[in-house]
């Protein structure tokens, strides 16, 4: 069955006082199917915000076509509303309130009451190891609770779908892996979820990727389908003049190797016997080798022809 | 019960339960304008005497404005919240709720009347210690009234908060146009013998209408001229409690399909 299917979607932030009109969604087309874990894995500014806003009901579905769960977005956003749980980037409790406030009244929110309610909310709290948490004020919490009570928060209407923006920012490692463990024992239990990222670690895990990157969709698959699409290994070099290590690579060798991040970046099959051959063939020109095999980021680099994260962020 | 009142009921408990963890907030809104009132009506009581009948002191005379502006502030406020709640808070899960959005308007616009009440009582009170001693089945009107009048301003403010995304611009329309709202209703100074256009601007003015209702129930009959007839007043604050929470409504509903 298919969970999520849009079609030629496309989204346009209308001009500011400064700015024209920013197409952020260029067309995606998308199938994902149920009982998977499903990941939109992009770089800051790629679109994937905007497409979790669409899908979660945030934004309105302004162009193409949507359908959740086998309803159409466009048509029938109400009923989408109640099959969907959403887990923001953005803290969404109400920190004056205590956990258990918090679950009453997003159980509220979807019409849940009185015994039922409590017996949810109770449900909730030992399933995400929460119950000693109950009366506390959300403020109290560690940043891994809060994020523990968001999911519970989002699974209180028992939705099929989960969608989730960004689930480990701001996690310490222990906090990310414990809330992986959730991730897995949901799907188990036959949630299917959705769920953006900008790491590499987290979209490892995934079942299975989107890569979107300027508003487009530029690579689907799992993880290991998408690595298995590259020829080889990954080798990069350090060079103090990389431009003119890439023109004489191209007369020896007759590809061209790519430039990213200010190194030179070469996909060949039995690398590791490349090596050597590249230090000797460039005397005095290489200052560093590294060699891999292929990862999400080599993916996302042989789609887009850029590294996934800029060179200016990464000082930061 | 389960489409919208549940939700509504459940917003409304959301914005007492909070208040009252917040206790900046509950004596931020009450201590200010106590000092005002006391400062601003001693001072005056002294030289300000024109339009006031004899026997009405400034400090009795400023007390409905004083009880007013606690009411705007409170409700207006009260909305503010909702500028970061929506970006980053418990808005943005309610706005992904199976919930229409005029429940949220009527949860939130109910949630900042209750709460203005609630900052409301204690000064009253201060009021009746004071010497101002309507009759005890007077006590009701004063609430009814102000209920109306803060229903109306937390409508405005929702409004205003919805369509901004700042808090300062938040501020900036308070000052500009609710402050000159409450200036030009006779919570100040009585409104006789202004100039033509300011007349029009106090008779279009809704807040007028509520100093009016309170001073009518507050101040013996007479005392301070020609008021707007009570019904007039509460037709007046029916109305425009109606249009700004359509107003909220629609504020709410714009980009929903």
């Amino acid at each position: 069955m298919i969970a999520v299917k849009t079609e030629n979607l496309r989204h346009t932030y209308p001009a500011g006082r400064k700015t024209g009109p920013v197409e952020v969604l260029k067309g995606i087309d998308l199938e994902v199917e149920t009982g998977c874990v499903f990941g939109f894995l992009g770089p800051n500014g790629s679109g994937k915000t905007t497409l979790f806003k669409i899908l979660s009901t945030l934004l309105p579905l302004s162009n193409g076509d949507v359908s959740i769960l086998g309803t159409d977005l466009k048509s029938e956003q109400y009923k989408v509303r109640k099959k969907i749980g959403v887990v923001f980037q953005s803290p969404s409790l109400d920190r004056k309130l205590t956990v258990r406030e918090n679950l009453k009244h997003h159980g509220h929110l979807y019409g849940i009451r009185g015994g039922e309610l409590q017996s949810r909310i109770e449900e909730m709290l030992v399933k995400f190891n929460l119950v000693e948490k109950g009366n506390v004020l959300a403020e109290n919490l560690s940043g891994g609770q809060k994020r523990r009570v968001e999911i519970a928060k989002g699974l209180m209407h028992r939705p099929e779908l989960l969608i989730m923006d960004e689930p480990s920012t701001g996690l310490d490692l222990g906090a990310r892996r414990s809330l992986w463990n959730v991730i897995t024992s949901l799907k188990d239990e036959g949630v299917t979820i959705l769920l953006t990222t900008h790491l590499m670690m987290e979209a490892e895990l995934c079942d299975r990727l989107a890569i979107i990157d300027q508003g487009r969709v530029v690579s689907t698959g799992s993880p290991d389908e998408m690595k298995k699409t590259i020829g080889g290994d990954i080798i990069t070099i350090q060079t103090p003049d990389p431009d003119k290590f890439i023109e004489i690579y191209h007369e020896k060798f007759g590809d061209t190797p790519l430039l990213v991040n200010g190194r030179v970046r070469i996909e060949k099959e039995r690398g590791h016997e490349f090596v050597p051959q590249i230090v000797e063939s460039f005397p005095g020109m290489v200052t560093g080798v590294s060699y891999g095999k292929p990862t999400l980021e080599d993916v996302f680099i042989s789609a887009t022809g850029r590294a996934f994260v800029s060179e200016t962020e990464e000082a930061e | 019960m389960n489409g919208w009142l549940l939700p509504a009921i459940s917003l409304w408990q959301r914005e007492i339960t909070g208040f009252f963890r917040d206790r900046s907030r509950v004596i931020g809104g009450m201590v200010p304008p106590i000092i005002f009132w006391v400062f601003i009506g001693t001072g005056f009581s002294g030289t300000y005497r024109a339009g006031m009948g004899e026997g009405i002191s400034y400090l009795h005379y400023f007390f409905p404005g004083i009880l007013t502006l606690i009411f705007l502030f409170t409700a207006v406020f009260s909305a503010m919240s909702i500028i970061e709640d929506r970006r980053e808070g418990f808005m943005q899960s309610v706005l992904v709720a199976p919930v229409p959005r005029f429940a949220i308007v009527a949860g939130k616009v109910m949630g900042g009347a209750t709460l203005a009440i609630i900052q409301g009582i204690p000064f009253i009170i201060i009021g009746l210690a004071a010497g101002i001693r309507p009759e005890i089945g007077s006590l009701l009107k004063i609430v009814a009234i102000l209920f109306g009048a803060s229903f109306s301003l937390a409508g405005i403010g929702f409004t205003l908060a919805w369509r901004l995304n700042s808090s300062q611009g938040f501020h900036a329309v308070m000052n500009m146009f609710l402050i000159p709202m409450w200036l030009l209703s006779g919570a100040l100074f009585p409104l006789e013998g202004l100039p033509g256009w300011l007349d029009v601007l106090v008779a279009l003015n809704p807040l007028t209408y509520t100093i009016a209702a309170l001073q009518q129930v507050l101040f013996e009959p007479g005392l301070l001229g020609d008021l707007p007839s009570p019904t007039l007043c509460a037709v007046v604050s029916v109305i425009f409690s109606a249009a700004t929470f359509m107003l909220a409504v629609v504020s709410a509903r714009k980009g929903e399909s």
